[in-house]
């Protein structure tokens, strides 16, 4: 498939898919806490409702930050699906998420602030795990370009599971799922008010969402790179994936920053880096 | 070419002036011509083809290897003095030691009166040119109407020496300028000395005794380097009965790596690496130029410079991967003390020596990769933190305190300082501007030479993103209205202020320039092969640039149709919603407090793992070295 196709179609499904996606997620959490649960289209109705209501704000600035997040995570996804350089995926993520941040520290609110901080710990907590499998991904196939890397002949994960239950480990993080939703949850009960969203509404907090969906296929995408020599495999492993991610995130209370960042990187240091130094001892 | 002489020399001659001129308005006339000459040629020594040729220059006399040489005893009894007036032996110890290698080495070249070139400019010269020119000058000319309000309003209680502050500022420059056209070790040598004395001097300035404590400490570290210096020097000369640094570099491992882990351990303790970094911590109580200089333009790259050229000879041996070592762990533990303090200066400060860390580990790798990710580095980091140490310097005058939980809210009552410092730090830490992108390249260079030090850079820039971007967030909050400060900048410190702004705006905007012009040629020089992110990269990161640029403009517009509201506070808010309505129907004030991970990381617990670690390192690099 040529790169500008595989593009177009991101942009158009990646919305579609990602907010099928929530609306399961939404039910079958439901399900396990022994409720109906809404409807699987409720995510799609949820941002119409929002698109429709009045734009309150703390201050005009941050409504910018959030265009400017949301602008730069389908830029991310659209670098990825066109397979670009994975390290420069990586930054541009980055990038997106710090401009999220500091539309939350804009917003100036107690409870925006604190989950700007939050946020950042879980930025700092999972990048290190995401750059190690990018690097993981690099000794394997010898490039750091996703279409090289997707068309490289192995499975991946059969080199690299340190390295993939490190990164389904950062998921959990990057997916802000329970024991790791610090910054802000759909958990009601263990939540700051609404964390680092306090003060986003209307047609902001809808582009936050629309901007989760993007993220959750681009990084679904990224979990199917570890299978890209099976196709089938690779997407029923990454709705695999996404379904663990689910449940972890229904059995798991929130758990304190200090314990999300040390043993994100414990994880990080053992099985990203232990797999990495088995690699660079093979060759 | 008599350009390359002249840079070295028209800064000496313009501190021995300064030294002599009391009044304020010569001083800044000098001060100002000065600098734009030093601009101009930094910039015209760019346009020229390199390796300049410099065989025309009268350099080989006589009388300037005595008058050096004298300069050279002076400097080392001045030393020797300041080191019995303070009763600080182990200065004395170095510096008897050191004068007894010299003498050694004396000895061994007496017969020998003909050495061979003495400076030597490439590309990579060019580049440490131009950032010693446009930002050093910049400095000077901050320095200018920071220095008149230090002394008039902040810091009356200090005596105003500030002859003595201009002319050494300006002989650091020259120091800096030689040190980097130097090919003769002696002639590196003896500019190398001179910053070492000129930074033990500015430190101290203010004379109060942690400034004394801080400058001798500075002192004593950066003599241990010069004693390796000399050291390295007297074995390569008994070795080879040569001095050039080029000769050096290519004279192969056997000969050079002894010679040249001396240098690479002369060039950590000045680019302040573990276990040597508490000095350039210590160098924050000196006037704020003073920390500009030394953390951007001169100093501390003295020493990334020499580890850079150095790269090629210790590539792919055990020294350079212990070199390699220390950068990799300085820059964790750099970044990871960075998140600990408030204190602004101390972060970047910190920042600092972690991002020479970074530089140290592309030296210490030394592949054709490494090194043009290195050279990139110094570039960037430069430009970006001499534009926030001297918006520090600003801020600190106007609020009376460098914490940064005071600048909350800074854009709105210093917009112009504060949207600077924004600027800094976005090249300090966002994609796609230049510290993050050389940032990816190091990471390249190093997946490709030794997976594992990558290690250190994912945990390094995980933290180094945290404390950036918590100080960002802090500048742009409002949580009270405050009066906007009347007179932010004074003419002088905004001409460079607006100037610096311009040069890392630039910077990251024409990097591929930069790239294909001085750095690709210099590395394809040396390695015969050349390194570069590829096209297709360079093409979407101009593209996200241009995107993330545009962000400005959404400020022009006020939001069409968007109703503002006060923030939730968790009570009903009172009067202008920094407070709110509390328990018992109190008046409760508002304060929001960033993360400082007191509970998992603490700043004194890590400095003394980067000393015992960074010793251990550079005990094994020394073994490694001479076995």
């Amino acid at each position: 498939m040529k790169p500008w196709l595989r593009l177009i179609i991101y942009l158009v499904a990646a919305p579609v898919i990602g907010g099928l996606l929530a609306g399961w997620d939404r039910r079958v959490s439901a399900r396990m806490q022994s409720r109906r649960g809404p409807p699987i289209l409720q995510p799609f109705y949820d941002v119409l409702k929002l698109w429709q209501k009045k734009n309150l704000a703390v201050c005009f600035a941050q409504n910018y930050y959030i265009l400017f997040f949301f602008l730069l995570i389908v830029f991310t996804g659209a670098l990825f699906f066109a397979g670009s350089d994975l390290l420069l995926v990586i930054f541009a993520l980055t990038t997106a998420s710090i401009f999220f941040v500091l539309g939350a520290y804009k917003a100036s609110s107690p409870y925006s602030f604190i989950g700007a901080e939050r946020e950042l710990i879980q930025i700092m907590a999972y990048e290190p795990m995401v750059l190690l499998t990018a690097i993981g991904m690099y000794m394997v196939t010898k490039t750091f370009y996703v279409h090289g890397i997707a068309s490289h002949g192995g499975l991946l994960v059969l080199a690299l599971p340190g390295v993939f239950l490190g990164f389904v480990f950062a998921l959990e993080i990057k997916f802000r799922k329970s024991p790791f939703d610090l910054s802000f949850s759909h958990h009601a009960h263990q939540e700051l008010v609404r964390g680092i969203t306090t003060e986003f509404s209307g047609r902001t907090l809808a582009l936050i969402e629309v901007a989760h969906w993007y993220e959750s296929v681009f990084l679904l995408g990224w979990v199917y790179l570890f299978f890209a020599s099976s196709p089938i495999l690779g997407v029923a492993m990454s709705l695999l994936v996404y379904g663990f991610v689910v449940l972890v995130d229904n059995v798991f209370a929130r758990l304190k920053w200090q314990t999300a960042l040390t043993s994100a990187w414990a994880v990080t240091a053992v099985l990203g880096f232990g797999n990495i130094m088995v690699l660079s001892f093979q060759r | 070419m008599t350009l390359v002489p002249a840079l070295v020399l028209l800064p000496f001659i313009a501190g021995l002036i300064l030294l002599c001129v009391k009044a304020e308005w010569p001083r800044r006339a000098l001060v100002l011509t000065v600098t734009a000459a030093v601009c101009a040629g930094s910039i015209v020594l760019a346009c020229v083809p390199a390796p300049v040729d410099l065989a025309g220059l009268p350099l080989n006399r006589h009388w300037l290897n005595v008058a050096m040489t004298a300069i050279e005893v002076l400097m080392g009894l001045y030393i020797l003095y300041v080191g019995v007036r303070a009763r600080h032996f182990l200065i004395v110890a170095l510096m008897v030691a050191q004068g007894a290698v010299m003498a050694w080495f004396e000895w061994l070249a007496r017969a020998d009166l003909n050495p061979g070139q003495a400076l030597f400019v490439d590309k990579f010269s060019m580049v440490m040119a131009l950032i010693n020119g446009i930002l050093g000058g910049g400095i000077c000319l901050y320095a200018l109407g920071y220095m008149r309000e230090y002394h008039t309003e902040g810091h009356r209680d200090v005596p105003d020496r500030r002859p003595l502050f201009f002319a050494l500022l300006f002989i650091f420059m020259g120091a800096m300028f030689g040190l980097v056209f130097a090919d003769d070790l002696a002639w590196l040598f003896f500019f190398w000395e001179i910053t070492t004395l000129c930074s033990f001097l500015l430190i101290g300035y203010t004379q109060t005794p942690e400034a004394r404590r801080n400058a001798l400490r500075a002192l004593v570290m950066n003599l241990a380097g010069g004693l390796a210096f000399a050291l390295a020097m007297a074995w390569f000369y008994r070795q080879t009965h040569s001095l050039g640094l080029q000769a050096l570099i290519h004279s192969g491992h056997a000969v050079a790596l002894l010679p040249a882990a001396l240098l690479c351990f002369a060039g950590i303790t000045k680019a302040a690496q573990c276990p040597f970094s508490s000095w350039l911590l210590g160098a924050m109580v000196a006037p704020t130029p003073v920390s500009a200089l030394l953390h951007s333009s001169t100093m501390v790259k003295a020493g990334v410079y020499l580890i850079l050229r150095l790269a090629p000879a210790i590539t792919g041996t055990a020294v350079g991967l212990t070199v390699a070592l220390v950068g990799g762990v300085t820059f964790l533990i750099g970044s990871l003390a960075a998140i600990t303090t408030p204190e602004a200066k101390r972060v970047l400060a910190y920042s600092t020596v972690a991002n020479l860390g970074l530089i140290v580990l592309c030296g210490g790798i030394g592949t054709c990769q490494a090194v043009w990710a290195g050279i990139l580095l110094i570039i960037f980091h430069a430009a970006a933190k001499c534009l926030l140490f001297l918006s520090v310097g600003v801020v600190e005058h106007k609020l009376h305190s460098r914490n940064i939980e005071d600048m909350s809210g800074l854009v709105l009552y210093m917009p112009r300082v504060a949207v600077m410092m924004l600027i800094g730090m976005a090249g300090m830490s966002l994609a796609p501007f230049g510290m993050l992108i050389s940032k990816w390249a190091t990471l390249r260079a190093v997946v490709d030479a030794c997976p594992l030090l990558s290690v250190f850079i994912v945990f390094g820039s995980g933290a180094t993103l945290f404390f950036w971007v918590k100080w960002m967030g802090k500048l742009v909050e409002v949580v009270r209205p405050r009066n906007q400060v009347v007179k932010e900048i004074s003419l002088d410190e905004s001409v460079a202020l607006y100037g610096l702004t311009l040069v890392t705006f630039l910077a990251c905007l024409f990097f591929p320039l930069f790239s294909t012009q001085f750095i690709e040629p210099y590395v394809a020089g040396i390695y015969g092969q050349s390194a570069s992110l590829g096209q297709g990269n360079t093409i979407i990161m101009v593209i996200m640039m241009a995107v993330v640029m545009l962000f400005p403009l959404s400020f022009l517009s006020k939001g069409r149709g968007v109703k503002l509201v006060d923030p939730y506070l968790g009570g009903a808010n009172l009067r202008d919603a920094s407070h709110f309505s509390g328990w018992c129907g109190q008046a409760e004030s508002v304060t929001l407090h960033n993360y400082y991970m007191g509970g998992v990381l603490n700043e004194a617990w890590l400095s003394r793992l980067a000393v015992a670690g960074g010793a251990v390192l550079l005990a094994v690099m020394m073994a490694f070295a001479i076995l």
